[in-house]
């Protein structure tokens, strides 16, 4: 089985009803299936709200999730990014330790990131970072190494390439 | 509330009362409709699946918050198992209250989630017409389902004006009824060129109401037909002849599956061509997945695209309607009939027959014990196999599925797909409140009525002339039989050799009971129930080692059955 794991990025549309995301996740985890994260939040559209998920697990078990959530009542649309070129992005805030000889190399890591300084205090600095899995995974690394003190990531936003989905 | 029912032709309601649904009890006096008190929350479920599975229509129950609900749990997920149209109305303390542990409060949306095609906690009673209005839609529309509706008390005492929406808005809910034309015309092919086709069909032509086009169908191509134990009476398992005697239909096979005929998982395991119509090929029915109609193209009619390629890989997939798929399918066969039908079918219906003759469905009643399927038999012929039948679980379940042949739909009533012990009785009740000039009989178990005896004083108050027909064999005999053939004999846990005395319980309960104890006495027992207008607990004291044959063990192919 390992070896049919694979990982997937899920986006839903769906009516902004209660429970609809208790649905959704019950039919992931009603078969065992971890959420690696999980957003939702309001369209442009009025009372339409997009859940963007990323799971692993094995291909046909999670067909029949995408068909099952397909199924949901309150489901407009779901899209297997799978199956589709897509862009996504996710944010994450660092709190990183910046002392007097780590100031200058954090410094360099968000330059050379395109990330933030949001806040500033005598021995932290805290960053906003935006960018795709491997981007947010490079940049952990580096201020690993420094010292992170707390993280928070958003987790993935996503859409299709070229055509509205 | 009671003007929202009164809209979706609601006649009756099984319910029990509580603190979270006094205000809807209250206003119930003041409406035409009729209320069916039970004696456990489990049994209004049941009821109301029985009502629904009998009629067609959708089946009511009202209970409390708290116990209440959760006691209708097991019903409602018997209901989702077999994709029977319910709506559960729960009564929930209120809105104030929600989450903070109040007295008799659940989280009844929650518990059901998985087991409810869709719920709703209705929280302004101004939305309360159009969630009742969707309810019944959802709850009968596409696969048909359980709906559960929580209620919390304010919101029943709050007043609105009484508006009922005309439209359904549910834009994310589209079930697909129309077959796509193109897969129609591709399954055709494969129907044309096929030597050793079998149909498949399941409780989804029950639901769809496809009766008349499955026959027809079948019998333009001469395809035999095969069914799950919730496809059974789809399709009619005998033809009466010109001098009014049944014979048993050419195309027939009998259920396939655990406890299928020989000649119906001969036939599929041979077949070239398998056609599932309404069903799902379900753990029960396949066997080992690869040793199912191996060498069978496979075309599955469905309306839920989630039940299609779930088990099984298939080649052509048609999602909708059993009944709009098969329309479309016999217009194909009038456009093009099949040529030299008579020469093409010739050998495959040979083979069938050899296979029909070789292991029949048999039983020899030939000590003075009475044999179970004996009971069955005669129950079958005593009434003349126009009768709603309803089982429990277990050998009795099987042997109904075995004996009792079915030649219209709704007339078997059994939980397949959950497989609940407790669920025949009720049933029979909801039925009999549905159907109140048809005979109803409950073929029990010994251990299963005890699940929900209660209800039969239900029957009693409410005059509902039940039958129960008790095979006691003193054992939980399907369990029994599994421990006899895979656990070397070592009955722990499944002898039930003290029961109560059923003719007793039965008169104490104002009901009539019957005992029978010789193959003499089955027959006279049977016709004395049938002739008397009351509820009647029918005792056949049967031979307690039984086995149910044939059977494929769990896990091996539905090709290797024991047949003994
Ligand atoms: C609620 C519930 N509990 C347990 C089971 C497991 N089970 C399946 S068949 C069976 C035996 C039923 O015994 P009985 O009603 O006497 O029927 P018999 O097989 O003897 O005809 C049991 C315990 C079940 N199906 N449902
Ligand atoms: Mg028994």
């Amino acid at each position: 089985m390992e070896n049919n794991k694979q990982r997937y990025t899920i986006g839903i549309l769906v009516q902004n009803r209660p429970g609809v995301l208790a649905r959704v996740v019950g039919l992931l985890s009603g078969r065992g299936f971890n959420i690696e994260n999980i957003t939702a939040a309001e369209t442009n559209e009025p009372g339409i709200t997009r859940i963007t998920l990323v799971t692993s697990g094995d291909r046909r078990v999670l067909s029949q999730i995408v068909k099952q959530i397909n199924k949901l009542v309150d489901t407009l649309k779901v899209f297997d990014f799978s199956e589709t070129e897509f862009v996504d992005r996710e944010m994450a805030l660092i709190k990183v330790r910046a002392e007097e000889g780590t100031r200058a190399e954090v410094l360099r890591i968000v330059d050379i990131f395109r990330a933030k300084v949001v806040d500033v205090s005598p021995h932290f600095y805290t960053l906003e970072v935006t960018g795709n899995d491997s981007k947010i995974a490079a940049v952990m690394e580096l201020l690993g190494q420094i010292g992170i003190v707390e993280i928070a990531r958003t987790g993935k936003a996503a859409l299709a390439r070229s055509k509205k989905h | 509330m009671f003007e929202c029912l009164k809209r979706e032709g609601v006649e009756v309601i099984f319910g029990f009362p509580g603190g979270s649904v006094l205000d809807l009890y209250h206003e119930m006096t003041n409406h035409d409709i009729r209320h069916i008190l039970v004696r456990h929350e489990q049994g209004a479920a049941h009821m109301a699946d029985g009502y629904a599975r009998a009629t067609g229509r959708v089946g009511v129950c009202l209970v409390t918050s708290g116990p209440g609900a959760t006691n209708t749990v097991t019903g409602v997920a018997t209901a989702y198992a077999d994709s029977v149209p319910m709506v559960i109305i729960t009564g929930q303390v209120p809105t104030a209250m929600i989450g903070d542990d109040a007295f008799q409060e659940v989280d009844i949306i929650g518990i059901t989630r998985p087991c409810t095609k869709h719920s709703y906690l209705v929280r302004d009673v101004n939305d309360l017409a159009r969630v009742i209005k969707e309810a019944f839609y959802l709850a009968r529309t596409g696969r048909p389902g359980p709906v559960l509706v929580d209620l919390p008390k304010d919101v029943q005492q709050a007043q609105a004006d009484f508006r009922y929406p005309r439209r359904i808005d549910l834009p994310g809910y589209h079930p697909t009824v129309e077959a796509h034309m193109g897969q129609i015309k591709r399954a055709y092919q494969f129907i044309k060129k096929a030597r050793h086709p079998v149909l498949y069909i399941g409780g989804g032509v029950v639901h769809s109401g496809a009766y008349d086009e499955l026959v027809r169908f079948a019998e333009m191509t001469r395809i035999p037909v095969t069914g799950t134990l919730m496809g059974l009476g789809s399709f009619p398992a005998t033809v009466t002849d010109a001098a009014g005697r049944k014979e048993p239909h050419p195309l027939w096979l009998g259920m396939l599956g655990m406890h299928g005929t020989f000649r119906a998982n001969m036939a599929v395991s041979h077949s070239d061509l398998l056609i599932a119509v309404g069903a799902r090929f379900d753990d029960r029915v396949t066997g080992k997945i690869s040793g199912f109609a191996p060498k069978a193209k496979i075309v599955h009619i469905d309306i839920d695209p989630t039940s299609i390629s779930k088990n099984v890989e298939v080649d052509i997939p048609i999602v909708g309607d059993c009944k709009n798929a098969l329309e479309k399918l016999i217009q194909m066969v009038e456009a093009e009939p099949i040529e030299g039908l008579d020469e093409l079918r010739a050998p495959w219906a040979g083979q069938i027959h050899e296979w029909r003759e070789t292991y029949p469905l048999a039983y020899t009643q030939d000590s003075d014990v009475i044999k179970p399927q004996f009971v069955v038999d005669t129950i079958y012929r005593v009434s003349n196999g126009d009768a709603v039948i309803t089982t429990e679980v277990g050998q009795n379940q099987m042997w109904t599925a075995q004996y009792y042949l079915f030649d219209r739909p709704r007339r078997l009533l059994t939980s397949g797909g959950l497989g609940t012990m407790g669920y025949g009785l009720p049933a029979a009740i909801g039925a009999q409140v549905g159907m109140p000039d048809r005979l109803v009989v409950d073929i029990a178990g010994d251990g299963s009525i005890q699940m929900n005896i209660q209800e039969v004083i239900t029957a009693v108050c409410n005059c509902l002339p039940v039958k129960v027909a008790i095979l006691n064999n003193r054992y939980l005999g399907m369990v029994r039989q599994w421990q006899e053939l895979f656990y070397q004999k070592n009955y722990c846990g499944t002898c039930l050799d003290a029961s109560p005395d059923f003719v007793k319980l039965a008169e104490a309960y104002g009901a009539v009971g019957l005992r029978a104890t010789k193959p003499e006495e089955v027959e006279p027992v049977l016709r004395e129930a049938f002739s008397i207008n009351k509820p009647v607990l029918m005792d056949f004291v049967v031979s307690p080692e039984e086995g149910v044959y044939p059977m494929v063990p769990a896990g091996k192919s539905i090709s290797e059955m024991l047949l003994v």
